[in-house]
């Protein structure tokens, strides 16, 4: 059973992932509201399962167990689209059949009713991101940092609970990695949100400056 | 410890999960219901016992009397060595142009000449067929100056009696459907990585493709083998058009005493559509033997490391062939276009000496009936297709597990079981009931065959998607449906209009099933078109065949067009 928890910020509790017998994840750790952890580890060790399993998405080959909780709330209990995980991928993935300004409205929680009041919210975030006039725009037309920066819009405009970044940087070059990795962070700590970053990246994790999980080959993490 | 997996905890309580489960349940239902229950219904009376007809005591008297119909063995070997023959010609093209062209630009550019053709419906490929190979036809009008022909000679093409027009006109249409669905299974193999190694070795590109590749690939196309061996040694239309008429093909007979006016003779032809089963599963099975004998000899020339370097002439050899089918039947529908506006035409004109919209505007009142019929036919059932499908795949999504080997046979059971071996006992079945609805029967039995091809083509878009994309959409809040509806579906929205395209295209060239379950109270312009087969009547012919063509083409139009119309702001949704 779960015991109430009213600490702020994410608590990861005896996660172990295993696939086929085999252990892939195992840690536990509190990530505080603004801060970031980062799980290392080489390509394939099985470090981005961690991500899918907090947000409800790992594949049913894997076998996993522990507790997720944010805020006191149980995550694991809740359907994935409940769980307001939000999720930066390696590719930004915008939607590519929807327009720059559909692809944020598409995140507006729905709670914000009235098209003229969901128009206004998803402008006023693509102006935070230098994006300002951008919603007519095809996401295919943007160069690869709009891109990032849409996407990043969309998530926080989402309203997450917390952050789940599967090496957004790496496919960009070094120079807009850098700009774009101080944005992410500086958004998520001005908005609160426990970060869990996944990279292979040590400069990623520098960047970071919390605590890093280095994933061995028996899947023990070490802090 | 509580169970997490992520796919029981999207299901639960949702509409989305309800609805595809509910679509496998249907869509094996469907699969398999008409196919046993069809069977059934073909099997009792073929043993005697049929209660509407007065039948109601079980014994052999009808193979009794079926077996002493003269001519059936000729009729069942006929049947038996056209769909063998026509299934190993196709695929020994596929294969060989395959092997020597696939990954290739001569394989982009004759792929655009053979997809069309999956669209043309047997009965018009056929026609066009006909018009060409005929004593009177194009090909002989065209050598006619030259050999000083000025009358059409007096030979039995097509319905020459050992089959080889129908046997080509087959070919005409299996060897794309084979190439195209090998073209599907291609990517599931390492194409460039083992020509490479193959090349480096010294082995002929032909050689060397078969060794590697064709294995791995034959296993992901063999039900699709399978079905053309069911189809060409069950198949009807395209005997009625080119097979040999006086004694026909097995299939064709029966199709005679399903449609005898004496109703006694269904008894007749529920023992013959047994006979018909057995010469098909009887054909599979020398099939299978040919397999095996096939990979023995590959094994053997590999194991003997034959290069068969030299393999220019073979490879000139398999582009040719496919090129002649391509024109082929390309030619053969130019000829009914000309057919069907020909006014006085004579022998041996290689044009006729006026053109008229006659026989369109005799046709046109007439046809209007079987038009509405094949459209809400067609779409009827392809709609419900398309939905099923979706579930389908929706629920393979939330699972996370495909059918596997057990469902892709599953689906291919309309396709091998042979059609007139089950939809006979639908048709029996459906008198039977005395049931008024015969318009949902006619939409429902060609749901049954209608659908494995709507699934085929829209599964593997569907699996190719990113799923990271509806993973996204599900962490920023939105509901399985909400996703479905907004992300996956409008993403996948090219494939799912060519899947559309693909089913109307079969429902629309579906012939016995039409024949059988409409009963001549409803009729099709596939109906309409093979009727006229006997006629001779050319210009009407021309006037059917093209508009059985036409709808078909319309669709896949229709499927590229809108959505290039719908997402023409959007440029990575153009291609």
């Amino acid at each position: 059973m779960m015991k109430a928890n009213d600490r702020p910020g994410l608590s990861l509790s005896g996660i172990v992932i295993r696939l086929d017998g085999k252990r892939l994840i195992d840690l536990s750790a509190t990530v505080l509201p603004g801060e970031v952890l980062t799980v290392m580890g080489p390509s394939g060790s099985g470090k981005s399962t961690l991500l899918s399993f907090i947000g409800g998405f790992l594949d049913p080959a894997f076998q996993a167990e522990g507790e997720v909780s944010i805020d006191g709330t149980n995550l694991l209990n809740l359907p994935p689209e409940a769980r307001r995980a939000g999720i930066l991928f390696q590719d930004p993935l915008l939607f590519p059949h929807m327009s720059v300004g559909a692809n944020v409205a598409f995140a507006i929680p729905p709670d914000v009713s009235g098209r003229k009041q969901r128009r206004r919210i998803g402008s006023a975030i693509l102006a935070e991101m230098d994006l300002q006039g951008f919603e007519a725009r095809d996401p295919a037309t943007l160069s690869g940092g709009q891109k990032v920066r849409v996407a990043l819009a969309r998530v926080l405009i989402s309203r997450p609970r917390l952050l789940l970044l599967d090496e957004p940087f790496s496919k960009l070059d070094t120079d807009l990695r850098v700009q774009m990795r101080d944005l992410v962070f500086v958004r998520a700590r001005d908005a609160g949100l426990p970060v869990i970053l996944v990279t292979h990246d040590e400069a990623d994790a520098e960047a970071a400056g919390g605590l890093v999980y280095r994933i061995d080959a028996e899947g023990k993490s070490h802090g | 410890m509580s169970d997490h997996s992520p796919a029981q905890k999207r299901t639960t309580g949702s509409g989305t999960a309800f609805f595809a489960r509910s679509a496998v349940l249907i869509t094996v239902a469907l699969l398999v219901l008409p196919i046993t229950f069809g069977l059934l219904g073909t099997l009792l009376p073929a043993f005697g016992y049929l209660p509407v007809l007065g039948g109601n005591a079980l014994g052999l008297e009808t193979f009794r009397s079926l077996f002493a119909t003269p001519g059936l063995a000729h009729a069942a070997v006929l049947s038996f060595a056209t769909g063998l023959a026509a299934t190993a010609i196709s695929l020994v093209v596929t294969m060989l142009f395959m092997a020597s062209f696939a990954g290739t630009p001569v394989m982009t550019r004759l792929q655009h000449l053979i997809s069309p053709l999956l669209a043309v419906p047997h009965a018009a490929a056929a026609f066009g067929l006909a018009f060409l190979i005929a004593p009177s036809g194009y090909l002989i009008r065209f050598v006619a100056p030259l050999a000083g022909i000025d009358r059409p000679p007096d030979i039995l093409i097509p319905h020459d009696p050992l089959g080889l027009a129908m046997i080509a006109g087959l070919v005409a249409k299996e060897t794309p459907f084979l190439f195209l669905v090998t073209l599907a299974a291609l990517p599931q193999v390492d194409l460039i990585a083992s020509r490479r190694l193959a090349a480096s070795f010294g082995y002929g590109r032909i050689a060397g493709f078969l060794y590697l590749l064709w294995p791995a690939l034959y296993r992901q196309i063999r039900f699709a083998v399978y079905a053309v061996i069911a189809y060409s040694s069950s198949v009807v239309d395209v005997a009625v058009i080119l097979g040999p008429n006086l004694p026909g093909t097995l299939a064709t007979r029966l199709v005679q005493w399903m449609n005898d006016p004496d109703l006694s003779a269904r008894f007749l032809a529920s023992a013959g559509a047994l006979v018909q089963l057995t010469v098909t599963v009887g054909a599979i099975l020398v099939w299978y033997g040919l397999e095996h004998l096939g990979s023995k000899l590959l094994r053997f020339a590999r194991d003997h490391g034959y290069r068969l370097a030299t393999d220019a002439l073979l490879r000139r050899f398999s582009a040719l062939m496919i090129g002649i089918i391509g024109v082929t039947v390309f030619a053969g529908l130019g000829i009914l276009a000309i057919w069907s506006v020909a006014g006085l035409w004579q022998f041996p004109d290689l044009l006729p000496e006026s053109l008229t919209l006659r026989s369109w505007q005799n046709a046109l009142p007439r046809v209007l009936d079987p038009l509405r019929t094949t459209l809400v036919t067609g779409l009827g059932s392809t709609l419900a297709a398309i939905v099923l499908t979706i579930g389908c795949l929706e629920r393979e999504t939330q699972t996370g597990r495909a059918g596997g080997e057990r469902g892709l046979l599953i689906l291919y059971m309309p396709l091998i079981v042979p059609q007139i071996t089950f939809v006979f006992g639908l048709q029996l079945l459906f008198i039977g009931s005395g049931s008024p609805y015969r318009y949902a029967a006619l939409i429902l039995v060609h749901l049954v065959f209608v659908l494995p091809y709507v699934f085929l083509s829209l599964a593997d878009p569907w699996r190719a998607l990113d799923r990271r994309y509806e993973i996204v959409a599900t962490a920023l809040g939105r509901s399985r449906l909400s996703v479905l509806l907004s992300i996956r579906l409008p993403m996948l929205i090219r494939p799912i209009l060519t899947a559309c395209a693909v089913g109307f295209a079969v429902s629309v060239g579906q012939y016995l099933p039409t024949l059988l379950i409409g009963e001549g109270r409803l009729q099709t312009v596939t109906t309409e078109a093979v009727a006229l087969a006997s006629g001779n009547n050319r210009r009407v012919i021309g006037v059917y065949a093209l508009l059985q063509t036409l709808l078909p083409f319309i669709a896949f139009s229709l499927a590229a067009f809108l959505p290039a119309m719908l997402h023409r702001k959007r440029r990575e949704m153009r291609v």
